[in-house]
């Protein structure tokens, strides 16, 4: 906690968990799919559902999703921006067992032919937790720079990736592991103390094994 | 070094360094972040034109989602054009937190402060006291330093959570970060400040999180306004002198305990209090109706 986790955010109102909290989550989606997306199906969950609407909470979704930031003045006009983009969006509710109430399921197709399903909550203050990737659980916020990689569950994996953070000098502050079963495929998501370049991102691409790497680097500008 | 859990480690602390309280807050907490002061004092300035900016996108005409919500800010303002009960400045105030709660309602971009349903009481102090009393922007930055410190120790050991405390979190701790920094502005001493903060937060000890439909609409708008006219009682109570009998860190004891006795339904869950009256059911959503 910092003096300005007290004074601020600047944000668009009305409400920290279900407006900021969500734009940031659109915007964690978006860096996760690591394409434009084209198609998105939210299902929304507890009291995203039933005071969402009154909350702005599905323009701030789609807000986040088009990359905006959740002070950017356009985030209540996401709707018609959405649609100018190309994005086409359905909403939806949903049950989801054990999560926070403020909780969401996206489902993106991206216009250059990825998906990506991503779940998330916003437990309050604007921060976020994404419990769930294409699946397979994991909790991560997005407070630090994240790299999330998806890899085939064969031995090597871990050590190929570690292994070239550490020749790049970044220090691995978390990491989860999760897959599917044996022998399928699994998710890394890596918390860095550093922010993970782009070229770092590309180089991990071309090991064997790595199906994709998304990163996330908290409060990166993004051109809109 | 301050460590931000206690209001009496926090002056103990600036009185040892030698340094003004702002001042030791600042450094304080560059140092526990690794910024450099500099960088500090700039965001913290960018949070003021934040506050200043948003206070001047209101619009009477704007309305909530709900439709609860809007122009007041507007009625209040027309009202001080004759001879308000409460005389100009206060009158200035409560315009102001209005306006700024309003904006928040309306989906306009504000500054949480500590919270987005309490961003009113903050700006609705400093920005009218700036009108008023005509102080420079230096002095409202080293202000918001005063407000952030003492809302970093709350935080610490209450809560700035409705969720968690109530709205003597939100409303409350906000109005106990604005006391302190109007006795900045006055010239108080940090003692005065730690008062100002007890004595405001003593004020609204215990208030509930019940918002109609689960909204920061209704009474989050209004809150603001007794958050601000807190500040400002607590702020002239501690320059002229008079005490908080309980000692300041006690108090914010006191606001976690009872924060915690709260029941639930009046822990922003929109199911007690006047979110659980016929009107507030009138909207409240389909799980909780």
């Amino acid at each position: 906690m910092n003096l300005f986790d007290i004074l601020g955010p600047v944000m668009v109102g009305p409400s920290s968990s279900h407006t900021a909290g969500a734009v940031r989550i659109g915007r964690m989606a978006r860096a996760l799919l690591g394409q434009e997306p084209g198609k998105a199906q939210l299902l929304l969950h507890g009291s995203f559902a039933s005071t969402g609407e009154g909350h702005g909470t599905h323009q701030a979704l789609i807000a986040g999703l088009l990359g905006l930031a959740p002070d950017d003045s356009r985030v209540p006009d996401s709707f018609s921006l959405a649609k100018e983009r190309g994005l086409e969006f359905t909403f939806g509710t949903c049950e989801l067992r054990d999560v926070h109430p403020n909780s969401v399921l996206i489902k993106l197709e991206g216009t250059q032919g990825g998906t990506l399903e991503v779940g998330a909550s916003s437990p309050g203050g604007g921060r976020i937790k994404v419990f769930r990737v294409d699946g397979l659980d994991t909790s991560f916020s997005g407070e630090l720079p994240t790299l999330v990689v998806h890899n085939s569950d064969k031995p090597g994996c871990v050590s190929q990736v570690t292994g070239a953070l550490a020749a790049q000098g970044l220090n691995v502050a978390t990491l989860q592991l999760n897959r599917g079963g044996r022998g399928g495929s699994a998710v890394m998501v890596i918390e860095c103390d550093q922010p993970v370049s782009e070229a770092t991102a590309q180089w991990l691409r071309s090991l064997p094994g790595i199906l994709r790497v998304n990163r996330y680097t908290p409060n990166e500008e993004e051109p809109v | 070094m301050i460590d931000f859990t206690s209001i009496q480690q926090m002056l103990d602390d600036s009185c040892q360094a030698g340094l003004p309280l702002w001042n030791n807050i600042q450094l304080s907490d560059c140092q526990q972040q690794n910024i450099a002061p500099e960088a500090s004092w700039a965001r913290m300035a960018a949070m003021l034109e934040a506050m200043t900016q948003a206070d001047q996108s209101y619009q009477a005409e704007d309305r909530s989602h709900s439709g609860l919500v809007g122009g007041d800010g507007g009625k209040m303002a027309d009202y001080g054009q004759g001879e308000p009960l409460c005389g100009p400045l206060l009158t200035d105030v409560m315009a102001g937190a209005l306006r700024m709660g309003e904006c928040n309602a309306c989906m306009k971009r504000i500054v949480a402060a500590p919270t987005a349903g309490a961003c009113g009481v903050l700006p609705a102090v400093l920005l009218p006291y700036r009108r008023h009393f005509g102080c420079g922007e230096n002095a409202l930055i080293q202000a918001l330093y005063v407000a952030s410190g003492f809302g970093m120790v709350i935080a610490a050991r209450a809560s700035i959570s409705g969720a968690e405390g109530g709205c003597q979190a939100e409303i409350g701790s906000a109005a106990a970060m604005a006391a302190p920094a109007l006795v900045h502005l006055q010239g108080g001493t940090p003692e005065q400040m730690a008062n100002a903060c007890a004595m405001a937060v003593k004020n609204l000890l215990g208030l509930v999180c019940d918002p109609v439909g689960g909204l920061v609409e209704v009474p989050c708008v209004k809150r603001n306004v007794i958050g601000a006219m807190d500040a400002f009682s607590a702020a002239q109570m501690a320059l002229a002198g008079i005490q908080s009998q309980v000692p300041p860190d006690q108090v914010l004891d006191a606001m976690a305990e009872v924060g915690r006795s709260l029941p639930h339904t009046l822990r922003e869950t929109g199911k007690g209090g006047l979110a659980a009256t016929p009107f507030g059911l009138e909207y409240a959503p389909n799980d909780i109706s």
